[in-house]
């Protein structure tokens, strides 16, 4: 039941180097979603990229 | 005993007495997002808070959601759905709902799953342009069942109260977790895929054309649909349990926060003043830290939340880039700005990085907004 349009995903990492967070332009809008199944924004991140839909770029 | 107290003590014995609506802001007094919410796109939009509209797969709606101040006697506030582009064709796949989720840990009492399981009741107000059938549902995500009830609107435009009672269940626990289990879905409009078998009043595994039979088409025009007064309870339907502002907005806040005052929509550049920054703001202090100390900047949540929530970040200064930057706070008109690269945020508290450490003698911010919404 989600209607996200979800682009350029590209995961962030804390000072250990860690991801610990996507950041992602949802619905039009630049968001900071965290690593965790239970936010509904990192579920359906995850729904798309099993779907083929979406690629999480890697930190910078 | 009087009659009185034997009824009292009946009610007492059988129902609870406070926090029996299972639904939160159901007078729709708390709207943190603003007050209204121009819809364009499908999507889900919500306000007043927790509540939700969805849209599927429409080409032509435009709508308007808000927190109206038309309401029944009692009631301050209610929320209104209203139509300004009419979808001319309803296909199959289009649906509109207005809904509210609710985590299992709190659907315990309902007992769904077991030989104990019980009935819950619906009540609400509701009015609207547009007369007609409407269906009301419950759908149980861990398991894939749901039941839905229709109610009728009789007259255009006039204040109706509804009591809907939907059976006990005992296939299907609900998780006792804070994850997504129960939708509670009023809906406005749904296409042939959702409305072309029989009704399905009962308890079943969930049939998608037996969803939504005959329900009526509320945006084949322009118009509106309004509700207040949404209570779900174990048991019959009882009076609506009207809360303090104070407890609805603290339960609202588990769900949805923001750094900037209640009555202000979040907006970038907001500069010096009282939305400028204050407490709430995520700050990097200034030199009173090493510079080679990598901290970021932080900031406590005010309610803990369902779980870490995601952000959409906004500039505090006048000057400076919008958006998911760190800003100078200590001095509005200081264009000093560092991209934020991550964030490593938790139920109780937001933390921001920039991408490496900041030489820069200022305190640098950024406000947010918090969404933790199932």
């Amino acid at each position: 039941m989600s209607d996200m349009t979800i682009i350029n995903a590209q995961y962030g990492v804390d000072p250990e180097g860690n991801n610990t967070s996507i950041k992602a332009t949802i619905d039009g809008t630049e968001m900071f979603v965290p690593i965790d199944p239970a936010n509904r924004h990192y579920a359906e991140i995850m729904r798309q990229v099993d779907a083929g839909e979406l690629t999480i770029q890697d930190a910078d | 005993m009087s009659k009185a107290a034997e009824l009292a003590a009946l009610i007492g014995s059988q129902t609870a007495l406070s926090n029996r609506n299972l639904i939160i802001n159901g007078a729709m007094q708390v709207a943190q997002r603003g007050t209204s919410t121009s819809i364009t796109a499908a999507g889900s939009y919500f306000s007043p808070d927790r509540f939700e509209v969805g849209i599927t797969a429409t080409d032509q709606l435009a709508a308007t959601l808000s927190q109206s101040t038309t309401a029944p006697d009692g009631f301050s506030n209610s929320l209104k759905f209203e139509v300004t582009t009419a979808e001319t064709t309803l296909d199959a796949d289009e649906i509109v709902t207005l809904r509210q989720k609710f985590e299992g840990q709190d659907l315990q009492r309902i007992a769904k799953g077991t030989s104990s399981a019980e009935q819950v009741t619906a009540s609400f107000w509701v009015r609207s342009s547009n007369t007609g059938t409407y269906i009301l549902e419950l759908y149980d995500s861990d398991n894939t069942r749901q039941v839905s009830k229709s109610y009728t609107i009789n007259s255009a435009n006039t204040w109706e109260y509804k009591t809907i009672t939907f059976p006990a269940d005992t296939t299907g626990a609900f998780d006792n977790d804070n994850n997504l289990s129960l939708f509670f879905m009023f809906w406005l409009a749904a296409g042939s895929d959702y409305t072309s078998g029989t009704l399905n009043t009962s308890w079943a595994s969930a049939t998608t054309a037996n969803r939504v039979v005959g329900q009526t088409n509320l945006i084949a025009s322009t118009n509106d649909f309004y509700i207040t007064g949404v209570q779900l309870e174990v048991g019959t339907a009882t009076p609506f349990e009207h809360r303090l502002f104070q407890d609805e907005i603290t339960r609202c806040k588990r769900y949805y926060q923001k750094s900037f005052p209640y009555g202000t929509a979040p907006f970038n550049n907001a500069g010096q003043g009282g939305t400028r920054w204050d407490e709430r703001t995520a700050i990097w202090p200034p030199n009173s830290f090493s510079n080679s100390t990598y901290i970021g900047a932080w900031c406590h949540l005010s309610v803990p939340m369902r779980v870490a929530p995601t952000t959409t970040q906004y500039n505090c200064n006048t000057l400076g880039t919008s958006g998911s930057y760190l800003n100078d706070v200590q001095n509005s008109g200081i264009s000093t700005s560092y991209a934020i690269t991550s964030t490593n945020h938790n139920t109780e508290k937001l933390h921001f990085y920039p991408g490496g450490i900041y030489s820069f003698g200022n305190a640098l911010g950024v406000n947010w907004e918090a969404d933790a919404e199932l």
